[in-house]
């Protein structure tokens, strides 16, 4: 595309991006307050965070659909470094603060320089998800008092939710009006933000709920002003606090702790806490953009740490990148990033022009905001979600979890990473296998007949995955991909997760990534994203668990109605060993049959040498029975010699007015004379404009060979239809010399 | 070229098809075969040896057979040096255990510090194994030509009808990280461009390579140097892996391994080291 193209294309996009932008600012303004004022800062700091990172990050950024501003995860580390840093004094804890912030985004910005963005990577899935959950439950314990009008309520996160009955009973029991109102509204805004979802009024949807709730605080104010008698019942102390000129009262911040442990901590876990939400939420909406494309992360992690510093000097929280609001943009057909940067406009418009009515929305409406984020956050079907992946995933999960809401956010991420390599360690009994090979480059890529082929050794889990990451991030979404883990031999739930990522990546754009060797491995759970363990042994139960390509092996089965099991005995296909193929080479194990009446498609395991020499091959195969007689004889590619040694003494067999056949392929067998009567135009012509295969036949049947290894579904559809195609070919021949 | 081969034999169970691999090598080469046993000569072994001997091939050349006390290591380097021999055959553990990995083993000193070729063998046997796939490396190097065209020699002996030649992409030569589509298109482009370039490299080598009845094939691959092309010979499942010898490995490279020290801390098959 043209460089004046593409400015059209930005100039044809922008109503949709200003319509987007506005409707994000709708749920940003009630969100910037509510995080402002959960984190204990003045409301207006996440109003600021929000307009300098929808305009600075819009600008410089590298992303492209994404909406920047201050995030959930940081509610609680916030809200912490006020408390510690200013002792007592919430104001001066704040200012503080403010120094640490625009720190933490100088770390961002040299991280970014450093392409540093894969260290978060280096988390186990599930102790962020316990993370998470942790933060979740520390903003449901503060907030949920918040919204029944006691915005005094004070105490570590535990504590606070020790209170939560006790805080029930009291707003019950009330009597003052201004408290009654303020849960009133609290209640409301909470049933409002339930609701919101399960009222499919086009209508209504219009406006998104945080924006509903202020409004109806709004209309409040608007009725009791107007039409009733009595003043507006809710206290002062229990309303939004902005200052009166918002122009001119940025805080300033002191960067007298400099130091302190305390202040470095602070800006550790705030630098920790925004890397990491910033990370998901950029890989999230990678996955929702319309147009697939591709976000440098690096390039953005610089932009938010530009535009952190910036917000800091102003008095603003931190500037990350936020899922929700992100996903209102692109349901509302945000294209570009001129949509966050639309969104910082509308941000400003509506505190210079409706300053004094904003400072009528009551603290609990904004608190039931909050209530409903942290619910979501620690919702007990995160945790079933987790259950279902496997046993130790919970484990690690809830050790995280516990750790982070009894200490803080970095003892519970450190103890949720040491947790995760334990429970490695125990699973696999061998603590060996990761000591020796985690430095070690475990993965190997090349690219072969147009496919691109990554092979992992030793382990593959959390602590490597970079490795792993870096060769996959270099293949085309469009291409082929397959990844082949039948060297490794333990594979954990933060790379299988990751790497569905990549399949649901591939198949959005166009290709095809798929994940081979994995059959063999013990999964905890019948969930895709268990963490798989070689066993090397194949467990002949009913109810084993299939992977992925076992199920798609299944589905093909279906597509073609042939039969598909999973694992079968050796005497089943009996036929196999009389192979000249086979002579040589001892069968272990047949597995994957796919298979009609004639045709029958198959994983098979075999030795090849033994002793010191022995060495386990796994490939499919594709056997097709003939009734008749055929002679023996084995087809190759002209010079593929590593097949045909087992036939040496015969020589290639040239079949007459076929010069460019016999040029191109080897044909070797006993019986000349059968075989070149076997070979007639039509099968030549076939063999000429297909795929090669390895083809050797015998008196039982054929069978056919692509590669050595095992094949993945694409290539096991091909050799499918190869086969089904060729089957007509021998048997109408039969019948015609028959006859 | 290679005239005198050594091979160092302890009495272990590996004994006969370390002999009988050290005769057949020596025959491939047409040259003359001298063992070095470590330890006291006395009359049961050297029966044990000749009874090995009787049933092993007939060395077409001498036979020398020498008998000396002392450090393994020591012994057989300063054989090295007095014959002046041109490879050392070494029969390796297909993998070892931290320990000896960070101490350094009998066959990883002897690797690092021989003054010749060294032939490791990882799976020595008295039948010979058909020799089916030979890997050499093609990285950019002086002693590159040299040792491709050693494999070609080794391949046209072992009457071995395929060579890979792999060339390893180091991620440092694609100049471009990928970070979004843009640079993904840019690195697509640059790799392909690298491999064109690589390709031509070893193409021109092979000029001056008889290569008639074998297949040869020139691979690109991506991975860490020194490393992905024993993982590619593993998962090609070679038998041969041909390779340079690297310029010099201090005690550096031994807590940053690197090329060799990879190579010789997960034997992926039989590797023979050109000097």
């Amino acid at each position: 595309m043209t460089k004046n193209n593409k400015f059209k294309n930005f100039l044809n996009e922008i109503p949709q991006n200003l319509f987007s932008g506005f409707v994000v600012s709708l749920i940003a303004l009630p969100l910037g307050f509510g995080l402002a004022l959960a984190s204990g800062a003045p409301p207006i700091s996440g109003i600021i965070a929000a307009v300098v990172g929808g305009s600075i990050v819009a600008i410089i950024g590298g992303s492209n659909v994404t909406i920047t501003g201050p995030g959930n995860g940081l509610v609680v580390v916030i809200l912490g470094a006020i408390t510690t840093l200013g002792a007592g004094d919430m104001s001066q804890g704040f200012l503080y603060t403010l120094a640490a912030i625009v720190i933490s985004g100088a770390i961002m910005v040299i991280l970014g320089f450093l392409r540093l963005g894969s260290l978060g990577d280096f988390f186990p899935s599930s102790a962020i998800q316990g993370m998470l959950a942790a933060i979740g439950i520390g903003i449901f314990a503060k907030q949920f008092h918040v919204m029944l009008g006691n915005a005094n309520a004070k105490g570590s996160i535990v504590q606070l939710l020790l209170q939560v009955p006790n805080g029930i009973i009291n707003y019950v029991s009330t009597n003052s009006t201004s408290v009654l109102w303020a849960g009133m509204v609290g209640i409301i805004s909470l049933l409002i933000m339930v609701f919101y979802g399960k009222i499919r009024n086009k209508y209504f949807q219009l406006i998104p709920a945080p924006m509903w709730i202020v409004m109806l605080c709004i209309g409040l104010h608007y009725y009791f002003n107007l039409f009733s008698v009595n003043q507006y019942p809710i206290d002062q102390a229990l309303l939004i606090n902005l200052p009166n000129d918002v122009l001119s009262n940025f805080a300033f911040p002191d960067f007298g702790k400099v130091y302190q442990l305390d202040f470095i901590s602070a800006v550790i876990s705030i630098t920790l806490i925004a890397s990491i939400e910033s990370l998901l939420s950029i890989k999230a909406v990678d996955k929702l953009d319309s147009l697939k494309r591709r976000s440098n992360v690096n390039k953005d992690i610089r932009a938010l740490g530009i535009a952190t510093m910036v917000s800091g000097f102003l008095g603003g929280l931190n500037v990350v990148t936020v899922i929700a609001r992100s996903s209102v943009n692109v349901n509302n057909k945000g294209s570009n990033r001129s949509a966050n940067f639309f969104h910082a406009s509308f941000l400003v418009a509506f505190i210079l022009l409706f300053a004094s009515q904003l400072r009528k929305i009551p603290l609990p409406a904004l608190a039931a905001i909050l209530v409903f984020t942290g619910y979501k956050l620690a919702s007990p079907e995160n945790i079933k979600k987790v259950f279902k992946i496997g046993k130790e995933q919970l484990i690690i999960f809830l050790i995280t979890l516990l750790t982070t809401i009894s200490t803080n956010l970095i003892t519970g991420i450190i103890i949720g990473i040491v947790a995760t390599f334990v429970a490695h360690v125990i699973i696999n009994k061998d603590i060996l296998l990761f000591v020796t090979n985690i430095f070690k480059p475990n993965v190997l890529m090349f690219k072969e007949d147009d496919k691109y082929y990554v092979s992992v050794k030793n382990f593959s889990s959390f602590l490597n995955y970079t490795k792993l990451k870096s060769k996959i991030d270099q293949i085309p979404e469009n291409e082929d991909a397959i990844i082949d883990f039948s060297m490794c031999d333990f594979v954990d739930h933060s790379v299988m997760e990751n790497l569905n990522d990549y399949a649901e990546g591939f198949k959005r754009k166009g290709g095809h990534f798929e994940i081979i060797g994995l059959d063999n491995y013990n999964a905890g759970s019948e969930h895709p994203f268990a963490l798989r363990k070689n066993t090397g042994i194949t467990t002949i139960e009913e109810n084993i668990n299939l992977t992925k390509r076992q199920k798609s092996l299944q589905n093909v089965a279906n597509e073609l109605t042939w039969n598909y099991t999973p694992t079968k005995t050796i005497e089943e296909i009996i036929e196999l060993p009389h192979f000249g193929y086979f002579k040589t080479r001892q069968i272990k194990k047949v597995s994957n049959v796919l298979s009609n009446e004639s045709c029958e498609l198959f994983d098979v395991e075999f030795h090849e040498g033994e002793l010191f020499a022995k060495q386990i091959i796994k490939a499919t195969m594709l056997y097709i029975n003939i009734d008749q007689k055929v002679p023996d004889f084995t087809l190759d590619k002209e010079g593929f010699f590593e097949y045909i040694y087992h036939f040496t003494g015969y020589k290639d067999i040239s079949i007459e007015n076929h010069p460019d056949f016999s040029k191109r392929f080897y044909l070797s067998g006993k019986d000349v004379g059968a075989i070149k009567t076997f070979f007639t135009n039509e099968l030549v012509l076939f063999f000429e404009s297909n795929k090669y295969y390895h083809i050797e036949a015998n008196n039982k049947g054929l069978l056919i060979i692509g590669r050595e290894r095992l094949a993945g579904v694409k290539e096991i559809k091909a050799l499918a239809d190869y086969g089904i195609r060729l089957m007509p070919l021998i048997c109408e021949k039969y019948r015609v010399v028959a006859v | 070229m290679t005239k005198k081969i050594l091979i160092g034999l302890a009495f272990s169970p590996n004994l006969k098809a370390n002999l009988h691999e050290g005769i057949r090598t020596a025959n491939m080469f047409d040259a003359e075969l001298i063992t070095v046993h470590v330890g006291k000569k006395d009359a049961t072994k050297e029966k044990d040896l000749q009874n090995i001997l009787k049933e092993a091939p007939t060395l077409q050349k001498n036979l020398k057979t020498i008998w000396e006390e002392g450090d393994p290591v020591t012994v057989i380097l300063k054989t090295c040096v007095a014959e002046r021999i041109d490879l050392l055959i070494i029969g390796a553990l297909q993998k070892e255990n931290l320990y000896k990995y960070y101490v350094g083993s009998i066959a990883r000193k002897l690797t690092r510090k021989a003054p010749c070729s060294v032939f490791l063998l990882i799976k020595p046997s008295v039948e010979r194994v058909p020799c089916k796939h030979i890997v050499v490396n093609g990285l950019e190097d002086e002693k590159t030509p040299e040792t491709i065209k050693y494999a070609f020699d080794a391949a046209n002996n072992l009457g071995c009808k395929r060579v890979t030649i792999v060339e390893e992409i180091r991620p440092t030569e694609l100049d471009v990280k990928v970070s979004d589509d843009k640079t993904l298109k840019e690195a697509t482009l640059n790799k392909e461009r690298i491999e064109q370039r690589e390709d031509l490299r070893v193409r021109s080598i092979l000029k001056d390579i008889n290569t008639n009845d074998i297949i040869v094939k020139t691979q690109s691959i991506f991975g860490k140097r020194g490393y992905s092309i024993g993982h590619y010979a593993k998962v090609k499942r070679a038998d041969l892996l041909v390779m340079n010898k690297p310029q010099k490995t201090g005690v550096l490279d031994r807590i940053f391994p690197h090329d060799l020290e990879h190579i010789l801390s997960e034997l992926p098959t039989d590797v023979l080291i050109v000097k």
